[in-house]
């Protein structure tokens, strides 16, 4: 049992991913699929963000005066911050798409527009 | 010379026409220039050839070990020579044929003519197997305009059996197979080196000799023999009556010379240089082919026996003649070798004229089916004379060049006593006897069944003198044969030889 | 420091400081030639570093002086230079011949975007290409990722929104599949350098999430490489993007995806997991196997030639992850060049497509009838692009089969099993093409489209330089044989053997 609490970040970081993952799959909802996505990409943030804590680190600033204080390793949380904009551009492009293609198909379920497309 | 040349003239040929294509008189000029220049070419290449020597000429390397180059030996100077040779009677012939029957895109014909051409002497005179595998396609390629050339449905469909079957055979079984030569033994130049083709006493051994063993060699000809589909060996042979589709000068210089004798060439260099006929006849592994050459022999001709158009006669006919060389080869002894080389003369003396005939009766009269030949000999003596030389030749009847491979075929097979192509070649004569010599006796004898719509004699006077030309050529090479046996004997014996 | 010492830098740097440049520049033939002329320079770069590795070097270039593992490293090795002339050409060609189409298709006031976004697209993959750091290959691949998006969406045909979309949802998916498993190694090791990375991987204490890592990030390139079964985005993708995009991407994305995949691959994984050099062949090779004949039947079958040609990538990826998945100097080889050579004759066929569109109203094989005799020029391209894809002698494409065979036939039994593969995947793409073929020169005309206007001279040039280079290359192939080779033996870890004459 402790040992399935002390992995309750990976257990965050995979219903997330999980979540996110069937929503995009399952959900015919174009806005919905992409906020699927977005909760995708955001479980790995976490992936991320919590690999880096340290027991007992702090921020990893180094100040005069103190040490041996321990620090939070800082290079995943300056990759992740970069993944972020990633994330975020890729949801607004997407977000344009669907606005075009509500403009296009005059609908943004995707089963409509699949039987819009057999049509034609 | 540098063998190049032999590329290169009808290359340059090809673009010329294609420039002059606007002034047919002009473009046929052309045309008939580059086929004179090609054969001094050939002629010049012959002659070192003749006098020991063994050209070469380096074109690129695509792979380490593999160069795209020419190394001229005996048996690829005399496919290059009858090529070239019958191009000159061929082009003449075609101009009357093209003229005589106001054919379209006449332009692209001679253009993919030329071309083909160049890639029969790529065929002829390369030193490698890719070398020839790569102008094997060219030629595949050059040639489907030329049996596409009337373009309405009938022909597009028998194109497309054409290429399908030519294309299908080479790149799924003789590419695997030319890949499983270069892997097992590391080259696939027809003489190692190349250096040893330059001493005149070599005889070659075959660069696979002592490698592939049993079952696997057995297998490795047979995708040798199927792949190479212009050889035209049973099953593979349906392309052959489709491709008669194509105007008759296409028939005649390249579905009775330059493709299937391509065809028949790649098979006996394989046998010679790849395999080796010694180790060949050691491993008995490949005895099968004889029994597959004998069954197409037959098979051919009891189906050109049934044919009741000219062309396709004809055709079928071809089919069993090239397993004449198949069969031949097969025998695997240094007099079969010479019959298959020879014959590969005599059977193109002979076709070529009965095609030539085909077409001028085709030009003249329209006629096209062999029901309607009878007494056409009274209007047409030149062309049926010469139909009548060119079918004695099929049948091997002297003095006609047919005759004299036979000889040199059964010679082979007594050598070994192998009574099965003894007894093929014995009753395959008489089929073919069975199915000439009704036609020139219908032609010669028989009374005019209903007089033709429009009154007429000989085709156009070029056409008439291309086929005499040949029946000439069929019946002189009864007579001198001798240069071409003597070349052909160094493939198989040390040479200076010993010259029957 | 030369000029010349930076140009791994400036090879990503010149087009992507480009991309806005272009985007502000309002008279559209004017940004047209600026992102020609930055592609050109880009491209003029690769052949640079090109002549640099071709002794077997490997240039190595610190960002910002910083030494790796601590700062993020350039690496140009035999492998990246090709994969830069893929990216770097391919873009250069269709930009030059791409004007008048993208012209016809789009508002004037839209093409300055397009071009922007058309050179952040060529600035990531190349920086895929030519970056040692495993998180900057994210980022370089969202980057050509999202541009792609951007030039696929300008296609005329509304489909191109869906198959956009489509292709959004899946290329955001692998993507993010890559970076889960970059994270575990980064737990593991503690560095993104991959060369680090392989030294490191030998000391983790544990192989288990060292093997979700690998699961992880074959499955996200693969989807980026629409490796079969991931590939459903691809076909749509390539059949309503613009034609000229279509050109670009078909010859380069793909290949950039596979390339990481064989880094890590190849290169991380290979030495270290144990096992995973098995796990690779006997789980890549049936499915290249079956990539290669799913992906040449349904070509048989369909009826739209953009799409008839993208089920035909799917099927020559499946070749290369073939040649990779033998595991030897041969095949590797093997699988290195035909990225090379598809990339040829699927750029030059697709180029192809570009001119004709100029006088088809569509792509359906029915549409295309007649068109050998409305330009000829041009359909005898296609021809040799077709025959180049086919494998036919004196073609690029048949070297790259050569290879592949040959490497086939070294492994034996499943080698023989392979060859009938290869060759009937051969005989299937001839018959495809020749479904489009025979139409095209000896169908019918359909009465509907009268625009018979002459093609322009450039692009046919352009197209008919595209078209040799299949025939230039099938003759003389050294220089990518040598480059596959030496990079096989970077792969493989052993030295580079039976170097080209």
């Amino acid at each position: 049992m402790l040992e399935l609490l002390g992995h309750l970040h990976y257990w965050v970081f995979a219903i997330l991913l999980m979540t996110g993952f069937y929503a995009l799959i399952a959900k015919h909802n174009l806005i919905k699929k992409l906020l699927g996505l977005a909760i995708f990409q955001s479980a790995v943030f976490l992936l991320y963000i919590t690999m880096a804590e340290i027991e007992g680190g702090t921020a990893p600033i180094i100040q005069n005066g103190v040490a041996d204080q321990i620090y939070s390793n800082p290079l995943p949380q300056v990759l992740i911050l970069t993944a972020i904009v990633v994330g975020i551009s890729t949801t607004a492009l997407g977000l344009a798409i669907v606005v075009r293609i509500r403009e296009a198909y005059d609908s943004i379920e995707d089963n409509e527009i699949r039987r819009m497309d057999r049509r034609s | 010379m540098s063998p190049a040349m032999a590329l290169w003239v009808p290359l340059a040929g090809a673009v010329l026409i294609a420039l002059a294509g606007r002034w047919p008189n002009l473009r046929e000029t052309v045309t008939l220039v580059t086929t004179l220049t090609l054969v001094v070419v050939v002629a010049a290449v012959g002659i070192d050839v003749w006098e020991g020597a063994r050209p070469y000429a380096h074109f690129a390397q695509p792979f380490p070990g593999i160069a795209i180059a020419f190394a001229v030996e005996p048996l690829g100077m005399l496919f290059a020579g009858i090529a070239s040779l019958l191009w000159i009677v061929n082009s003449i012939y075609s101009i009357g044929y093209m003229r005589g029957n106001q054919e379209k895109h006449q332009t692209r014909f001679y253009v993919c003519f030329a071309v083909s051409i160049a890639g029969a002497m790529g065929i002829a005179f390369s030193a490698n197997l890719f070398t020839l595998f790569l102008f094997y396609e060219v030629l595949t390629l050059a040639t489907y305009p030329l049996v596409a050339h009337k373009g309405d449905a009938d022909t597009i469909a028998s194109a497309r059996v054409y290429l399908g079957i030519l294309l299908t055979t080479s790149i799924g079984l003789l590419l695997p197979a030319i890949i499983w030569v270069y892997v097992t033994v590391g080259t696939v130049d027809f003489v190692p080196g190349g250096v040893l083709a330059a001493d005149p006493s070599f005889v070659p051994r075959g660069i696979l000799e002592g490698t592939i063993e049993g079952p696997a060699l057995g297998l490795l000809l047979a995708l040798f023999v199927f792949g190479v589909g212009k050889a035209a060996v049973m099953p593979v042979h349906r392309w052959l009556p489709a491709a008669m589709v194509a105007p008759t000068p296409v028939s005649a210089l390249l579905h009775a010379v330059a493709v299937v004798k391509a065809g028949v060439f790649t098979l006996l260099k394989v046998i010679v240089y790849i395999f080796g006929i010694d180790y060949l006849f050691e491993q008995h592994t490949a005895d099968w082919l004889l029994w597959i050459a004998a069954f197409t022999i037959l098979a051919a001709s009891i189906v050109a026996l049934r044919q009741t158009n000219l062309k396709r006669m004809l055709a079928y006919s071809t089919v069993s003649q090239l397993s004449y060389v198949v069969l031949a080869a097969a025998v695997l002894k240094p007099l079969s070798e010479v019959g298959a080389a020879v014959h590969m003369v005599s059977h193109a003396f002979g076709k070529i004229t009965l095609f030539f005939a085909a077409g001028a009766i085709y030009v003249a009269s329209k006629k096209t089916e062999l029901a309607q030949l009878a007494g056409i000999g009274r209007r047409m003596p030149w062309t049926m004379a010469a139909f009548t030389v060119g079918g004695l030749t099929m049948i091997g009847v002297p003095p006609t060049g047919g005759f004299v491979s036979k000889w040199y075929i059964l010679a082979g097979a007594f050598q070994s006593d192998n009574y099965l192509a003894i007894f093929t070649v014995i009753l395959s004569t008489a089929l073919n006897a069975a199915y000439f010599l009704p036609v020139v006796y219908a032609a010669w004898l028989l009374p005019e069944g209903e007089a033709p719509k429009q009154d007429h004699g000989e085709a156009p006077w070029p056409m008439v003198l291309a086929l005499t030309t040949t029946a000439a050529l069929s019946v002189l090479f009864f007579f001198f044969n001798a240069p071409v046996l003597e070349l052909e004997y160094r493939v198989v014996e040390p040479w200076p030889g010993v010259v029957p | 420091m030369t000029l010349e010492h930076h140009l791994p830098a400036l090879q990503v740097v010149v087009p992507l400081l480009t991309a806005p440049l272009v985007a502000v520049l309002r008279p559209k033939d004017l940004a047209w030639a600026a992102a020609t002329a930055a592609s050109a320079m880009a491209f003029a770069i690769s052949v640079t570093l090109t002549s640099m590795v071709l002794d077997g070097s490997v240039l190595r270039y610190e960002m910002g002086g910083w030494p790796a593992p601590y700062g993020i490293e350039l690496v140009i090795d035999s492998l990246s230079a090709l994969v830069l002339l893929l990216v770097t050409g391919s873009s250069t060609v269709a930009l030059l011949m791409g004007r008048d189409s993208v012209a016809r298709d789009m508002e004037p006031h839209r093409q300055p975007l397009f071009y922007a976004a058309w050179l952040t697209a060529m600035a990531g993959l190349a920086g895929i290409a030519v970056t040692g750091d495993a998180f900057n290959v994210f980022v370089f691949m969202e980057i050509s990722s999202l541009a792609t998006y951007v030039l696929i969406a300008g296609g005329t045909d509304r489909r191109a929104l869906t198959s956009v979309f489509k292709y959004l949802i899946m290329g955001t998916v692998g993507a993010t599949f890559y970076l889960i498993g970059v994270g575990f190694i980064y737990m593991m090791t503690g560095t993104l350098n991959f060369a680090d990375m392989e030294a490191r991987i030998a000391d983790a204490p544990t192989r288990a999430p060292l093997l979700v890592a690998a699961g992880f990030i074959t499955v996200g390139l693969a989807l980026k490489a629409a490796v079969f079964p991931l590939h459903v985005w691809l076909p749509n993708a390539y059949a309503y993007a613009p034609h000229v995009v279509t050109a670009f991407i078909a010859a380069s994305s793909t290949k950039v995806a596979l390339y990481v995949l064989l880094r890590f691959d190849f290169l991380v994984f290979q030495g270290n997991l144990d096992g995973h050099a098995i796990q690779f062949a006997d789980f890549m090779l049936p499915l290249a196997v079956a990539g290669v004949l799913f992906g040449s039947a349904v070509a048989l079958y369909e009826t739209n030639l953009k799409r008839l040609l993208g089920y035909s990538s799917i099927a020559q990826i499946g070749y290369m992850i073939l040649g990779a998945s033998l595991l030897d100097q041969a095949g590797v080889t093997a699988g290195v060049l035909h990225m090379f050579n598809h990339a040829l004759a699927k750029g030059a066929l697709f180029l192809a497509l570009v001119l004709m569109a100029r006088r088809l109203a569509g792509f359906d094989l029915l549409q295309i009838a007649g068109i050998g005799r409305r330009m000829p020029w041009t359909t005898a391209a296609f021809l040799l692009a077709a025959a180049s894809l086919i494998g036919i002698p004196g073609t690029a494409g048949f070297v790259s089969k050569w290879y592949l065979v040959s490497a086939a036939f070294a492994q034996g039994a499943v080698g023989i099993a392979l060859v009938v593969v290869i060759v009937a995947s051969s005989l299937m793409a001839l018959a495809y093409l020749w479904r489009v073929l025979e139409p095209a020169y000896f169908g019918t005309p359909l009465e509907t489209e009268g625009n018979d206007a002459p093609t322009p001279l450039w692009p046919l040039l352009v197209l008919w330089v595209a078209a040799l280079a299949n025939v230039y290359f099938g003759l003389f192939p050294q220089l990518p044989v040598t480059l596959a080779n030496q990079a096989a033996g970077a792969l493989l870890g052993i030295p580079a053997t039976g170097v080209f004459p």
